[in-house]
């Protein structure tokens, strides 16, 4: 099996005066060549950290990671031609140069020679549809064009391996999908190429990504293609449940007979919970909770299983409710 | 897996890193005004002190070349020295740090773009102090003064790249030591007045600062009477031998802190 990268009993440990802060804690993990491999996990869970570990930013506290074979810590200066880092809210460079003459800048750092390196950006704009703005200040850009420009960045000096890390977080829907639609013709060009991405948006990880890793406070707690992750709670019946805002009720919509997980999202003034059920007839024990609460049910949906079921059943809670611990 | 020579890649990231610099001058001229007006006002002022207490007129030189260097040396603090700070702030110190290229070049290339804000700085007070207070130097002197001041340059430039390391672990501090180290570093090498006044000791310490010994050696060679601090060929030999020590210095404090900064994640800013 040809690996792109992989990681051993990785940990790190962030220690100021007055705390440490385990932001991995033994991360083993295999990813192959060709893959489309995503983190996923909630903020603070480590996914970050990982990634500036793999692109040379960061040592680990202990443990070994090998990237391209080339292992981080000591043979970081090769490695650093192999490959490319795109993060989510990048506001890098210079406001006042125009698109064309910043790419032009961040490939010079990679030895590039002009003329390649300007058709290549010329090639690049076009595909994502920023031609226009080609000569248009950086500092002028909405934030879709800008994050297309920093994926056209990664791109220019093609690498082995593409470290994305949350690259469509505040984007619109029509911008995200341009940024993922690129990273897949970008993997079709070349089946040696293999991009890591970092993601909390579940739907971007089960749309991209040919594996998944699920990261939870420093640890991963499930490794699996996104059906493989999902298959996990087929047995059970998840069904959404909108209610009218009111007092604390997941708790007890936890201790119902028959709820095997639970999780609550604000949406639109509304409480969106997702309950996974062992077995329809547990509804009904849902059902006097919600009455006994006084509040009022807006909406019953039964549904397909998702991976923020699956991270629902692997770790207790959702995501939102991870972060906010 | 081939890859462009290293040389290559740090020469082509010093052009790279000073283009932005360049078209900032282009495109937003508001700098003529404040690193060229403002400075000669106070290069200015200055000379109109030397002149209220009737100093001889070669101290007005001493002010003019003095403030010459001065656009130097603040190039060297906050478009060198400084910079990682504020880049490691918007982001761009991480892609700069991954890329296959070095530091050094990195700073280089920020200095470079600079120096052209600098050069136009140092001349306007160059020519128009020097034709306002009929100031006149030694033709004679030119020429090796136009050495003295390249060696002076290149040992500032890697004193330069020495404080940029050191200040990327101030972090939040730089901005503030850069600032404190100012006025005494003015002081220190006598921008404005012979550093032989300063005494041996004082004057031995300010000469830690390439721009000390550089200045006094140029002032020596095209102002006639200028009082000799300490001989000009042991000036000279001291720019030379600060180049070598702060280019070692710089080199081995950058991939030091460089391996640090990984260790501490400073090169990022941090978000688990």
């Amino acid at each position: 099996m040809d690996i792109a990268v992989e990681t051993k009993a990785l940990r790190r440990v962030y220690r100021s005066r007055s705390q440490e802060v385990v932001a991995l804690d033994g991360i083993d993990l295999q990813v192959r060549r060709g893959e489309r491999f995503g983190v996923l996990g909630p903020n603070g869970a480590g996914k970050t950290t990982l990634i500036k570990i793999l692109v040379t930013l960061l040592l680990p506290s202990s443990g070994e990671a090998f990237v391209d074979g080339l292992d981080v810590v000591r043979q970081f200066r090769e490695l650093r031609h192999r490959i490319a880092m795109v993060s989510g809210g990048e506001n890098v460079g210079f406001g006042m140069l125009k698109v064309k003459e910043q790419l032009w800048m961040f490939s010079q750092f990679y030895g590039m020679p002009s003329a390649p390196s300007k058709r290549r950006i010329d090639e690049l704009l076009e595909r994502l549809g920023l031609s226009e703005a080609a000569d248009r200040r950086v500092s002028a850009l909405s934030s879709g064009m800008r994050q297309k420009m920093n994926l056209i960045r990664g791109l220019i000096t093609n690498p082995r391996i593409l470290f994305l890390d949350e690259p469509t977080v505040a984007l619109d829907v029509g911008a995200a999908r341009d940024v993922r639609d690129e990273v897949r013709r970008w993997m079709a060009e070349d089946p040696s190429r293999t991009v890591i991405l970092t993601t909390h948006y579940m739907m971007e990880a089960d749309e991209l990504c040919d594996r998944v890793a699920i990261v939870n406070r420093g640890r991963i707690v499930a490794e699996g293609t996104p059906a493989e992750l999902k298959q996990r709670v087929q047995q059970n019946s998840i069904v959404d449940l909108q209610l009218s805002p009111g007092g604390r009720l997941l708790d007890t919509l936890r201790g119902v007979d028959g709820v095997t997980a639970a999780s609550v999202l604000e949406q639109d003034g509304t409480d969106r919970f997702s309950l996974q059920l062992s077995n329809d007839a547990a509804l009904g024990g849902v059902m006097r909770a919600v009455e006994a609460s006084g509040r009022q049910i807006l909406g019953v949906q039964k549904r397909e299983p998702t991976l923020e079921d699956a991270f629902v059943k692997l770790v207790g809670r959702g995501m939102a409710e991870e972060e906010q611990a | 897996m081939s890859h462009p020579s290293a040389m290559r890649i740090f020469l082509k990231t010093i052009v790279a890193r000073a283009y932005p610099r360049f078209v900032a001058a282009y495109r937003n001229r508001a700098w003529l005004i404040t690193e060229t007006l403002l400075p000669l006002v106070g290069t200015i002022a200055m000379i109109y002190v030397y002149r209220a207490l009737h100093a001889p007129a070669r101290f007005l030189g001493f002010v003019v070349l003095g403030g010459v260097l001065l656009a130097f040396w603040q190039n060297v603090i906050w478009a060198m020295a400084t910079q990682f700070f504020w880049d490691r702030g918007a982001g761009n110190l991480e892609l700069f740090a991954m890329a296959p290229t070095s530091l050094a070049a990195i700073l280089l290339g920020m200095a470079l773009g600079g120096a052209y804000v600098s050069l136009t700085r140092a001349a306007t007070i160059l020519l128009v102090a020097s034709l306002l207070f009929g100031v006149s130097y030694s033709l004679s002197g030119l020429l090796p003064a136009l050495g003295v001041f390249v060696l002076t340059i290149s040992a500032l430039y890697c004193l330069g790249m020495l404080l940029a390391s050191l200040f990327l672990f101030y972090q939040r501090e730089a901005w503030q030591l850069a600032d404190a180290m100012q006025e005494p570093i003015y002081f220190l090498s006598g921008f404005y007045f012979p550093v032989r006044s300063l005494g041996a000791v004082v004057g031995g310490v300010g000469s830690l600062i390439p721009l000390t010994l550089g200045l006094d050696a140029i002032r020596q060679l095209i102002l006639p009477g200028t009082p000799q601090f300490i001989p000009l060929p042991v000036e000279v030999l001291a720019v030379v031998a600060q180049i070598i020590a702060y280019a070692v210095l710089s080199q081995i404090s950058l991939r030091y802190l460089e391996r640090q900064a990984r260790q501490d994640a400073r090169l990022i800013l941090r978000s688990t």
